[in-house]
């Protein structure tokens, strides 16, 4: 409690200002909003904090799920170490030096870039669809919401079933229209499995991103279209000149959020893709690591990678960005 | 005049691509789910066949009822409890001006973008600690780092929108902050909280992976686990029509919502977004 007051202060009433008398109901405001705040505060550091730091610890012991307790330091050995052979030779071992690990970041990105993509491109076309003034747009609007309404185990498995090799409706309406000529194993072969769980994804996710791109439309005053349309500027040159201009802060801000959601993806890839070399991500195979194969600490040293990843991201972006998130007086 | 009528045409024709692609792969569960026997291996695209068997199957054999239960035991506790945090955080944070806000509000969004993985080993480590492991408690626990935050981040973006006068009336009256929140901004609040909630209990409804990690009998699981794990003696024989019956029941209590909820769920979706 102490620590947290000690933070709060009245901020400047206006430029120039040193007031030191707080009124006793500013006083008394600050208080409030100490109490008001610490409980939050615990709640977060218990679920959120103190895991971080442990997963962080572990990834620096030889810690098993069996011994937790009994694990003792071993420095960087998880993230890369090597032993010098009699004959000279060096061996190179842990996570840097791992092939499965390296082949996770890879689909990790892949996954991430090339679905933020689709979506984001299919995300403005539906967004762009559902600002235009149309009858049934309330029905257009209620259909996206379905694929994000639907939990990510069941569309995984809604469309594991669809995809399905002998009896998936997807190859039957590809051979009817004469796309392919045999029945694919979507899921199974490694050449499509990626492509699965990019479809399925790119189902499931592009309703928020439209969503979010509708908001950033609807704030576009109307009349800079009527002024647009009176020059006689052509509709697509509206698009790329105004629209989508006025549009980007959200839609950055939108592409951000999808490509962070993407890099942790877990479920849908253990559910649709289960044991396939081409889209096991960084989540599953850390997973994998931390409680199937008893490697722990192994798993925790992937996890906090995951972890630096995204927080590094993240950074980049607030400092490129310039993001404003103290959202104070408007 | 060609011109018009084509471009019309192919704008409805667009709208029609998007509704067909949206709805169908449910439809199509929907339509499975009614399907029993070999009737599940041949190809239909309309409703021939109508059995409730599958979903018989579901709620007598096996443990989906129980399942279920717990999937709303957890979903709702976790809401209750994030909303109770919240909303007082969110005053604190919405409408009192102090040094660090800005840190904190921004600390708050980071862990809303904490990978879950990252915190996997060390909750694993606490939720064996203190005897929740195989418990609805664990899941409870470890859903409020994804709950919290996100209720806190949209609350405070609605409160710092209502007036400042209304406040300022209050605390002429002399009321305490406590007061302020429960007497004067909870009545207004009751639209903002029903959707920041809605959203809340659809994510701790929907995670998987704190869920497959923290519980390990078939009793303790919620839905979304059971219906991953569901299969038959051999990945040959994998029933499909109890899955599809199974995510049918789970799915449409939700579509349900969203479709009653819309206007606010959009609205709260977009709040829950940085403002760049």
């Amino acid at each position: 409690m102490a620590s947290t007051q000690s933070t709060i202060r009245v901020a400047p009433t206006g430029p120039g200002t040193h007031k030191r008398v707080k009124s006793e109901l500013m006083r008394q405001r600050l208080r409030a909003a100490g109490w008001f705040l610490v409980p939050m505060l615990i709640a977060l550091a218990i679920v959120a904090g103190w895991p971080l730091l442990r997963t962080i610890y572990f990834s620096f012991t030889n810690a098993s799920l069996t011994n937790l307790y009994g694990a003792e330091w071993v420095g960087f050995k998880n993230y890369l170490n090597w032993t010098v052979l009699k004959s000279g030779r060096v061996v190179w071992s842990g996570l840097l030096a791992d092939p499965a690990w390296w082949n996770a970041v890879w689909n990790t990105v892949r996954f991430a870039v090339i679905s933020v993509t689709l979506e984001t491109i299919l995300g403005t076309v539906v967004a762009l669809v559902l600002n235009a003034e149309f009858k049934g747009r309330g029905i257009v609007r209620a259909a996206i919401l379905i694929p994000w309404a639907i939990p990510t185990i069941v569309s995984a498995r809604m469309w594991s079933w669809m995809l399905n090799d002998q009896f998936g409706i997807i190859n039957d309406m590809m051979m009817t229209l004469g796309l392919i000529d045999h029945k694919i194993a979507w899921t199974a072969s490694s050449d499509t499995a990626m492509i699965a769980v990019l479809i399925v994804d790119v189902w499931k996710t592009t309703p928020f991103m439209a969503l979010l791109i509708l908001a950033g439309l609807q704030m576009i005053p109307r009349d800079i279209y009527e002024a647009a349309a009176i020059d006689g500027v052509h509709p697509v040159k509206t698009f790329w000149k105004v629209t989508l201009p006025l549009v980007r802060p959200a839609l950055m801000v939108a592409v951000i959020f999808r490509l962070l959601d993407a890099m942790r993806i877990f479920d849908l890839i253990y559910v649709l893709t289960p044991n396939s070399a081409q889209t096991k991500t960084i989540s599953v195979l850390a997973r994998e690591n931390l409680i199937d194969f008893d490697k722990f600490a192994y798993g925790s040293a992937e996890s906090t990678m995951l972890f630096l990843i995204i927080a590094l991201m993240t950074i980049l972006y607030i400092w490129l960005g310039k993001v404003r998130f103290d959202g104070g007086d408007r | 005049m060609l011109w018009t009528y084509t471009k019309t045409t192919a704008f409805y024709l667009l709208v029609a691509v998007i509704v067909v692609v949206s709805v169908f792969p449910f439809y199509y569960a929907i339509l499975t789910s009614f399907k029993t026997g070999t009737a599940l291996f041949e190809v239909n695209y309309l409703p021939h066949h109508f059995s409730l068997a599958n979903y018989v199957t579901v709620f007598t054999t096996g443990v989906f009822v129980r399942n279920l239960g717990n999937s709303i035991l957890v979903a709702s506790s976790v809401v209750a409890l994030a909303l109770f945090l919240a909303v007082t955080a969110a005053f604190a944070l919405a409408r009192v001006n102090f040094r660090g806000r800005g840190l904190l509000l921004m600390t708050i969004l980071a862990v809303s973008m904490f990978p879950q993985i990252a915190v996997l080993a060390g909750l694993f480590e606490l939720v064996r600690a203190f005897g929740l492991f195989n418990t609805p408690f664990a899941l409870i626990f470890s859903y409020t780092i994804f709950t919290l935050p996100f209720t806190v981040w949209v609350l405070t973006t609605f409160m710092r929108d209502l007036p400042m006068e209304i406040e300022e009336a209050a605390i002429v009256d002399g009321a305490s902050p406590w007061v302020i929140i429960t007497k004067v901004f909870m009545p207004l609040m009751w639209p903002a909280l029903v959707t920041t909630g809605l959203l809340a209990f659809i994510a701790a409804w929907n995670e998987f992976l704190f869920a497959l990690t923290f519980t390990s009998s078939n009793e303790t699981r919620t839905v979304p686990v059971a219906i991953a794990l569901l299969s038959g003696a051999s990945q040959y024989e994998i029933p499909w029509g109890s899955i599809m019956a199974a995510s049918v029941v789970v799915t449409v209590p939700l579509v349900v919502l969203v479709l009653i909820f819309q206007r606010k769920i959009v609205q709260g979706l977009t709040a829950g977004g940085v403002k760049g």
